[in-house]
């Protein structure tokens, strides 16, 4: 089959891999009908991500049709012909991490868990074609994909919404939600949003979803800055405004209740001289994160608020304003996303028409050109907001 | 636990002569190097006065370390010490002008008496108490199933080889014995005897290797339950006693065998057998058990059906 592969930093290609089997008897295989390209996806491609190896197979989000079941799947769960989305953290569903629906925290999918120990504290989940680090298992820009403990993990369509609709249930839209479920959003809040790409986009619908006031987009991306303010959402461009100024004066002073970084470990910085303080240190590995977003939350977030991570981190960061933090009682919520627990919600949620998530789409290819998408998402040119690839 | 004090070296009167014998040296060779060398017989140029500073400050550290803060490193850096001096006076020999030929053989003779007597030191006074001492290796997970369950799970010993990396066979040979078969470093096998030597349903098992094993060893296991009903607590301890002692377990580490690290990689393995049914393979990791020794891994995509043979052999 075809599959877009990890080759070096800045080098995917798209090649012949052999097709998928079943490795555990509670695994299916997918043929996929749509994939997309993740933001987290051009962490990989940078080479800030450890442990990608040449031939790693990319992509996190993906649906499809199953065409094979393994002996040990529970058959009233799932069967050859259903369409599903698949998340993209592997759950187990048994474990006290997936009790407690702490799903990408699961203590059973990462085959490398020593490994990832050894970097976190504690392992993680397993993910789809997101390096060795998180298990090594084969990512869904491909024909087919090998789906792991298949009958507690994918999200059954049984409705005929299209694939368009349905198919970023497996990442970002509940990514986003996430980031607005863990502000606890009460009447009146103000929400700044960190980042208007796709997860930051649906970060701020579903704040507004669950009853924000006032929702704030921060980037330097005209366009996107452009998609969100098509929404209703006040806008501030970082590259010619003193952000925290602007906060304060959107807000009366208060700063905003509740801020979610929607960026992560690859941010950029206005002032130049402190881009280059933390590019430079990042370069010889002093720090593995450029943390500006981050910063820029804590500070700016009004005393007794929430800061909600939602922005990827892979290692450590350099002058985290503890001061700012502990000082002013704010209250930090981080994680990757706990898809499992947000699908079915959000499905039924873009049934009722509450969320469209096909608006971020702007670019759709074919998997063979899934290198030009990358290409065009991370140089951001052509308005490139999201790409879905079809095999 | 922080290392032992090696109070018994500051009376131990080898390490003692061996500080005072390293200061007899040093001080002259480094107050006066060209008459040092001299008497060595290898010339005194500045280069060979240079070298005879070097080895005297050398010496002078390391009689500050044996007498001041006495412990086995400083018996290894002397035996490396000589190793240097033996490497210098080797080459002095080789291009030896003639001069003084005498003295230098015998400087480098007595030199090759030190360098016995270091060795001998270094070997007979390093973790002397640790030699002695099996490997201690403990680890512990927790299961989210009933204290009884997992009990019974690790009860039928033949189950141990699913997701312990280590073993290849367990046989119960019936009056509470197995027959124990496990893979070794360099690609060796052993196989051993064990009884039982506790069975506490539902709490405890413990086992001991019968006389004759290649690795003496033995071992318990604990099921609490875990507070707030969250499961069962699974506390392992086990002993080895390595043939070869530190150097043994130095050379198993040296070549991939983290001890510590491998059994909890059995027990993350034993967690996922008790919730998920099996061991978790991904294409990178595909030969389950066998994780850790495939770094790097096979790429994140789908194997060829030789490769899936084989992984799942």
């Amino acid at each position: 089959m075809k599959a877009n592969c990890w080759i070096s930093p800045n080098t995917v290609e798209v090649t012949e891999v052999p097709d998928p089997s079943i490795l555990n008897s509670r695994d299916a295989i997918v043929r996929i009908t749509s994939t997309a390209i993740c933001g987290s996806d051009l962490h990989l491609l940078d080479g800030y991500v450890p442990t990608m190896q040449k031939g790693d197979i990319m992509g996190h989000e993906f649906m499809g049709e199953v065409v094979e079941v393994g002996p040990g799947v529970d058959r009233d769960k799932l069967r050859v012909g259903d369409r599903v989305v698949v998340p993209f953290p592997i759950g187990c569903g048994a474990c006290a991490a997936c009790l407690a629906d702490l799903w990408s925290c699961c203590e059973n999918t990462n085959p490398n868990a020593g490994l990832a120990e050894k970097m976190f504290g504690h392992p993680t989940a397993g993910i789809y074609g997101y390096s060795h680090l998180t298990g090594g298992f084969a990512g869904g820009q491909a024909e087919y994909a090998r789906v792991v403990l298949a009958d507690v993990n994918p999200l059954k369509i049984e409705s005929d919404l299209t694939d368009e609709q349905v198919l970023f249930l497996s990442d970002i839209l509940p990514t986003g939600f996430m980031g607005a479920d863990m502000c606890d959003i009460h009447d009146g809040d103000v929400v700044a949003v960190w980042g208007a790409g796709p997860v930051g986009q649906f970060a701020m619908d579903s704040a507004r979803v669950l009853g924000a006031a006032h929702v704030i987009a921060i980037d330097d991306v005209p366009y996107r800055l452009e998609m969100a303010a098509s929404q209703g959402y006040t806008t501030i461009d970082y590259s010619d405004t003193d952000v925290r100024s602007r906060l304060l004066e959107l807000t009366g002073g208060r700063g905003p209740d509740k801020c979610i970084d929607a960026v992560g470990m690859e941010a950029t910085h206005g002032a130049a001289h402190v881009q280059l303080y933390d590019r430079a240190k990042q370069a010889v590995r002093a720090e593995t994160d450029r943390p500006h977003a981050l910063r820029q939350a804590i500070t700016s977030c009004r005393s007794g608020g929430i800061v909600s991570v939602i922005g990827v981190y892979g290692g450590f960061i350099d002058k985290f304003p503890a001061g700012a933090w502990m000082n002013r009682s704010i209250t930090l919520r981080t994680g990757q996303c706990h898809v499992q627990r947000y699908m079915r919600p959000l499905l039924e949620r873009i049934e009722r028409g509450e969320i469209d998530p096909t608006r971020i789409i702007t670019h759709r290819l074919p998997l063979s050109e899934a290198p030009h998408g990358y290409d065009v998402f991370k140089h951001k040119q052509d308005h490139c907001e999201k790409v879905v690839l079809t095999p | 636990m922080p290392s032992p004090p090696h109070a018994p070296l500051r009376a131990d009167p080898l390490t003692r002569g061996l500080g005072l014998f390293s200061a007899a040296l040093g001080v002259p060779q480094v107050l006066r190097p060209a008459e040092v060398a001299r008497a060595l017989g290898v010339g005194d140029a500045p280069r060979h006065r240079t070298a005879t500073v070097v080895v005297g400050v050398r010496e002078l550290v390391a009689a500050a370390g044996l007498l001041g803060r006495p412990h086995p490193a400083w018996l290894w850096a002397r035996v490396g010490g000589d190793a240097m001096d033996l490497t210098l006076m080797g080459r002095a020999l080789r291009h030896h002008d003639g001069r003084g030929l005498q003295r230098t053989v015998l400087s480098t003779a007595a030199l090759a008496v030190v360098t016995a007597v270091d060795v001998h030191a270094a070997l007979t006074r390093s973790n002397r108490k640790e030699t002695r001492r099996p490997m201690e290796l403990t680890s512990t997970t927790t299961v989210t199933r009933p204290p009884e369950e997992v009990y019974a799970f690790w009860r039928q010993l033949d189950r141990l080889p699913t997701f312990m990396a280590h073993l290849d066979e367990v046989r119960d040979t019936g009056g509470g014995r197995s027959r124990w078969k496990a893979s070794a470093p360099f690609g060796k096998s052993v196989e051993w005897d064990a009884e039982t030597t506790a069975d506490v349903p539902g709490e405890r098992i413990a086992w001991r290797s019968l006389d004759g094993a290649d690795v003496p060893n033995n071992g318990e296991v604990l099921f609490l339950p875990a507070p707030g009903g969250r499961g069962t607590e699974v506390h392992v301890a086990l002993n080895y006693r390595i043939p070869g002692g530190a150097v043994g377990k130095a050379v198993a580490r040296w070549f991939g065998e983290e001890p510590s690290q491998q059994l909890d990689d059995d027990l993350r393995r034993f967690k996922q057998v008790m919730e998920t049914g099996e061991v978790v393979r991904s294409d990178g990791a595909p030969r389950g058990k066998q994780a850790r020794e495939e770094f790097p891994q096979h790429p994140a995509h789908p194997l060829t059906d030789d490769e899936r043979a084989e992984a799942l052999a």
